[in-house]
């Protein structure tokens, strides 16, 4: 297998925010009923996490699992694993309702770490950040393209976006964390 | 002349100027001098610059009436160059160093126009002018109406076409329980309770927070009311949950309580590194319009001559920036607010002519402090005209009751005040369809408590409060704002006010009363626009009853101001020439913005590189690099060809084709969606999006299906891949994606709920590349796999999951080219290592990447459709002989129905056929086949068009594909279609597949 290539390896910025690319990482899409005792149970067998609540996310010993929908759940784990674990989850769930695609590669991710995250991801982001809490998810878009946001702690996040606007997102986040933005909506 | 008082002699005054600061700036050229703290407009007034800028119809000379947002006089162009902005408010722009400013709507020069020659046609001028004039003869509209009329439009001109707008421009996204739009005496009251409960407060001040309680010399907590400001704005910038946001207007409310605040954030330091404008786009449980009151106008004859502006206006530039009007003021009124303004000039050591009062008696606590200042009062009387040009030389008077027959008594001044009672600003309130009520005793429409805008819950989430509520006395001001939001305890600033009351207003809507035509004719109701009286009355003698259609007609409050100061006294006019009451009338409606918001604000930071978003393939780097010619598909961008230097665009598709053809070609086919549809009724639901049966395809296989929306319209195509008993792996048009993706969450969220099925777009999770050519399997085989790829081994329209150069690979052979042909879909991010191999492995075959464009004429020599070429939403796949792809066995699918109507089973619909011409000329793209006869309109009749049309290389001349009326019959037949030049180009109707048509080419 040839070395797996991120969207824009090795991106960074630096303005009101650090703004850096996550490199790839691991990541599954599982969709069916959360409530199926086998699911809890997997996900406790192979990362360590239990089921997240709504627009929660978990994070296990050997991944993170977050809520997207009521039917479907974003594993989150290293990306040289999510070939073994994606086959080891359609073999649990063969022949049930259960879907599980690995999707490591539809997606660049972002970290934006500073004290001014907040408002400059409400420059782009019709998001409430003030009831935003850690390890919370959120499915929102980014100016004009769809966007999750996961926040990893008072001033850090995690940006996911398709591949393919990778450079639209590391562009835009970029303009807009520019010094001389400061709004002062939640950096007081 | 107006001018500004010395420190010496106004203590007081110009509490927004530091005059330690001065600021030098231009008009039109002239350098002037101003302080940090002023407006444009106090400066210009401080340096006696009256006159500001010519009207729109007449040219005549205007000056500055207001001094905030509803001035519409004083609007300049502002910067040069790449930062230059017409009609720019002097009263809302801040001053700052180096400002550059010309005054608009003149030639040669503002002193001398010669447009307002315009003014001696007046009489001709008349509301509706423009219809009566620009209408006969016809033809004139385009060739001389139409340009003279563009040419004359508009008060500013435009910003030179080669300049980009220098300054970067950004929204943000709030959110909030209360958002407060006016930072007065009722906004900050209204936020401080509201804060005080523990909401999340945000409030937006366009200009000096305090809004009027400090001009209006309210005394609040035994404190002068700026003391009390300081205090207020203090605390409030203590509190977490409260955001204060100067320079910033709120411009519109909209359903659900959004609202948009438009913050001028660098607009007073050009140049600053900082975005100019940020949009706010605030989501706000309620929302409190305490946007104040406007001032209007009095109607007399001369009213917009330079010197003369609202009385309330005269009283802010004197206390916020030491300016006055004039040397010898005079006061006109119908109420006892604007003797505010005398008290205060006459302390200021103005001289003030007279207060000329419309009522028959002034007697309240005002006027009486103003005769005991020794104020000349001239009660029941009216200003019969004013005397002057350019500027304000003198009053002529008469009693208000009559016609004006006499003029009672002239008055030598430089400057007139008027006041004719104030409007609440209802604007917010009725951007959402709050209602208003006529106040009688006011004679001004305000909130109707009853109706408010009504959100998603049935409740109102709109409230009024203070003068934008009808509340114009500054001790009710504060009650009604403290009503808002009460607090427990009763430690609220502002519970003890003083401020003198005011005696009751008396409706004045003309000056005098019974004015005779030639007084009427010269009383402005609009400035801007040179709306005046007797326009008005002219379109209620012509039959205007609606003052939606009376607003049009003349223009009335359809300038840059949209009739801040006029629409009121003009539907009064109106109300009165129509004999009905100003209530039944009603008002023009009030739509977003308040003021003009920047086109920079709306667009905010999407410009230049972000202005939309450019999807990008894995191999989109190697493209670029190698030279790719771009082609726009959806929001991605697809190589059309790779042109070699010295090559054209048309010559590197034809070399593309050739290698392919005869040897081996590359092409990045990551665009096309790529759809698993899995779970237990997942055949089921293939058998009802597609046409064709999907539930027999075997595992391992591929099969070519249709999506037809409702109608039976083609909506999309592409190739299914069985993955396994319950998995489908559906490929559509690399525009269609995202839009079928959510056509079928559609159909299983909201129609068949219940079906076992899930829909993961994987679109981006693969990069696909297309293999094609004679050398396809060789190349392959050399990458070294553990697939079987040989002929027996891996058919035609089957896939194999493995590994390929050591990359984990789906191998599809399908084929769009006719071509022994492979799609490898791998992982995103190891396509590009693919595609790096493949190139090396493809050289002793001469390999070649090829674009869209090249991929489009193999195809239509093969006779494949292309939707959105042969398809336009109006094409059944009978039209295009796909009925092979149409199941008879199935009971139901997407569309079906539809192709069952009696339009769609016709047998004069069009159909594809292969289009040759005889001398073998490429058709123009789009060309119609017309006949003799014509239409009911006179139209040429057609029978038939050009869907698709390339130069074969492989054939040596033009084909093309097109949908020719009842085409199939007709093999052979020769028709004319339309040339570029317009002249027939002879064409012979033929199969649609151009080349191999046994397929042996891919069964190899």
């Amino acid at each position: 297998m040839s070395e797996p290539v991120s969207a824009l390896p090795g991106f960074q910025a630096h303005g009101l925010v650090d703004l850096a690319e996550a490199g790839p990482c691991g990541m599954i899409t599982l969709r069916g009923d959360l409530g199926l005792p086998a699911l809890a149970a997997a996900l406790q067998r192979e990362l360590g996490a239990a089921v997240p609540g709504q627009r929660r996310v978990v994070r296990g010993q050997r991944g993170a699992v977050a809520w997207m929908s009521p039917d479907e759940l974003l594993l989150m784990v290293d990306y040289a694993e999510a070939p073994r674990l994606t086959s080891a989850l359609e073999a649990v769930f063969a022949g049930a309702f259960v879907t599980v695609a690995d999707v490591s590669d539809a997606r660049a991710v972002f970290t934006l770490t500073g004290a001014q995250v907040c408002d400059v991801l409400a420059k782009v982001c019709p998001v409430d950040f003030a009831t935003f809490q850690t390890d919370e998810i959120r499915r929102t878009r980014a100016a004009q393209v769809a966007a999750a946001l996961i926040r990893d702690g008072d001033e850090a996040f995690t940006l996911i976006c398709f591949r393919s606007v990778a450079q639209y997102m590391a562009d835009l986040l970029a303009t807009v964390s520019a010094p001389g933005g400061e709004v002062g909506l939640y950096a007081r | 002349m107006s001018l500004r008082l010395p420190k010496n002699r106004q203590p007081n005054g110009g509490r927004l100027i530091d005059r330690a600061k001065p600021l030098e700036f231009t008009f039109n050229g002239k350098p002037l001098q101003g302080y940090v703290g002023d407006t444009l407009a106090s400066a210009l007034l401080a340096n006696d610059q009256l006159l500001v800028g010519r009207s729109f119809k007449y040219h005549r000379p205007r000056g500055i009436v207001a001094s905030g947002a509803e001035e519409p006089n004083a609007l300049v162009g502002l910067g040069e160059g790449q930062r230059f902005e017409p009609n720019q408010r002097a009263t809302t722009t801040e001053l700052f160093a180096g400002l550059k400013a010309i005054s608009q709507n003149h030639w040669p020069s503002l002193e001398f126009d010669i447009g307002a020659v315009n003014t001696w046609f007046a009489r001709f001028l008349s509301a509706g002018f423009y219809y009566k004039m620009f209408i006969h003869p016809r033809p004139f509209w385009k060739h001389v109406y139409e340009p003279f009329i563009r040419r004359t439009a508009g008060l500013g001109r435009a910003p030179d076409a080669e300049t980009r707008d220098a300054d970067r421009y950004e929204q943000i996204h709030a959110f909030c329980d209360v958002l407060v739009a006016g930072g007065g005496l009722a906004g900050l009251t209204a936020a401080m309770g509201a804060a005080r409960q523990g909401k999340r407060v945000i409030l937006m001040e366009q200009a000096q927070f305090g809004g009027r309680v400090v001009v209006d010399g309210a005394r609040i907590d035994d404190r002068a009311a700026d003391d009390w400001l300081a205090d207020v704005l203090a605390a409030l910038l203590a509190l977490p949950n409260v955001t204060l946001l100067p320079r910033t207007m709120v411009a519109g409310v909209h359903d659900h309580g959004y609202a948009l605040g438009y913050q001028r954030v660098a607009d007073h330091e050009p140049g600053a590194d900082k975005p100019r404008h940020r949009l706010w786009r605030v989501r706000a449980g309620q929302i409190i319009n305490a946007t104040g009151a406007i001032e209007r106008p009095l109607s007399f004859a001369g009213n917009d001559i330079p010197g003369v502006m609202l009385a309330s206006a005269m009283r802010d530039y004197l206390v916020n920036w030491a300016v006055v009007p004039g040397k010898r003021v005079v006061i006109v009124t119908n109420n006892d607010d604007a003797y505010r303004s005398a008290i205060q000039l006459h302390e200021a050591g103005i001289t003030v002519a007279a207060v000329i009062d419309a009522r028959p008696e002034a007697r309240g606590a005002l006027p009486a402090r103003a005769r005991a200042l020794g104020i000349r009062v001239i009660e029941g009387t009216a200003i019969h005209h004013v005397a002057g040009g350019k500027r304000v030389t003198g009053v002529a008077l008469c009693r208000q009751d009559g016609d004006g027959g006499a003029i009672s008594e002239h008055i030598a001044c430089d400057a007139v005040g008027m006041s004719g009672g104030w409007s609440p600003v209802v604007h917010l309130w009725s951007h959402c369809g709050g209602k208003l009520l006529w106040d009688e005793a006011g004679a001004f429409f305000r909130p109707d408590p009853a109706r408010p805008p009504l959100g998603h819950d049935g409740q109102g989430f709109v409230r009024a409060l203070g003068s934008a509520n009808g509340a114009m006395q500054t001790t009710d001001v504060l009650a009604d704002a403290a009503s808002a939001f009460p607090a427990e305890a009763d430690d609220l600033p502002g519970q003890a006010i003083e401020a003198e009351p005011e005696g009751p207003l008396a409706p004045v809507w003309m000056m005098p009363a019974r004015a005779q035509y030639p007084l009427r004719m010269k009383m402005w109701l609009d400035p801007q626009n040179d709306v005046k009286v007797s326009d008005v009355q002219l379109a209620a003698r012509e039959g205007y009853e609606s003052v939606e259609h009376t607003k049009r007609y003349t223009t009335l409050g359809m300038a840059t101001d949209q009739g801040k100061l006029s629409n009121i006294n003009g539907l009064a006019i109106l109300a009165d020439a129509l004999g009905r009451p100003i209530p039944q009338v009603g008002t023009t409606t009030f739509r977003p913005p308040y003021t003009p918001i920047s086109m920079g604000a709306i667009g905010g930071e999407a410009r230049g590189a972000i202005f939309q978003p450019l999807r990008r393939t894995p191999l989109h780097d190697w493209h670029e690099a190698n030279g790719a010619s771009w082609e726009p598909v959806g929001h991605w961008r697809r190589p059309y060809c790779y042109p070699r230097t010295g090559e054209s665009r048309h010559d590197a598709v034809m070399r593309e084709v050739k290698q392919t053809r005869d040897s081996l070609g590359l092409l990045d086919a990551s665009t096309l969606g790529k759809l698993l549809v899995k779970g237990p009724d997942a055949g089921r639901f293939m058998d009802m999006l597609y046409t064709n049966m999907m539930s027999s395809l075997k595992p391992g296989k591929c099969r070519y299906g249709l999506m037809c929306n409702e109608n039976g319209f083609l909506m999309d195509d592409g190739v299914v891949a069985r993955l396994s008993d319950d998995a489908f792996l559906c490929h559509t048009t690399s525009g269609g994606a995202d839009r079928i993706h959510a056509w079928m969450e559609d159909w299983l969220q909201c129609e068949w709920w219940n079906w076992q099925v899930h829909v993961v777009n994987l679109t981006e999770q693969f990069g696909q590349i297309a293999v094609v050519g004679p050398n396809a399997r060789k190349v392959l085989e050399t990458l070294g796999s553990d697939i079987d790829l040989s002929c027996e081994a891996l058919a035609f329209m089957e896939w194999r999951d493995g590994v390929l150069a050591g990359i984990p690979a789906r191998v599809f052979r399908i084929s769009f080219s006719g071509e022994l042909s492979y799609e490898i879909a791998v992982p995103a991010g190891q396509t590009r290592a693919l595609w790096d191999k493949l190139i090396a492995a493809g050289a002793e075959f001469g390999v070649m990447p090829y674009g869209t464009e090249a991929l489009h004429i193999m195809r239509a020599e093969k006779g494949f459709i292309m939707i959105g070429d042969e398809t336009d939403g109006t094409v059944i796949p009978q039209d295009l002989g796909l009925n092979w792809a149409i199941s008879k066995k199935k009971e139901d699918f997407l569309g079906k129905r539809g192709m069952e109507r009696p339009g769609m089973t016709s047998a004069d619909r069009w159909q594809l056929v292969g289009l040759e011409t005889l001398d073998g000329s490429v058709l123009p793209d789009g060309a119609l086949a017309p006949l003799e006869s014509v239409n009911a309109n006179g139209q040429r009749q057609t029978q038939g068009r050009v869907t698709s049309t390339y130069f074969s290389p492989t054939l040596g001349k033009g084909i093309a594909l097109g949908l020719v009326h009842n085409g199939p019959d007709r093999m052979d037949e020769v028709i004319d279609f339309l040339g570029e030049d317009g002249k027939p180009v002879k064409a012979r109707v033929c199969d649609p597949v151009f080349f191999d048509k046994a397929g042996e080419k891919q069964n190899v």
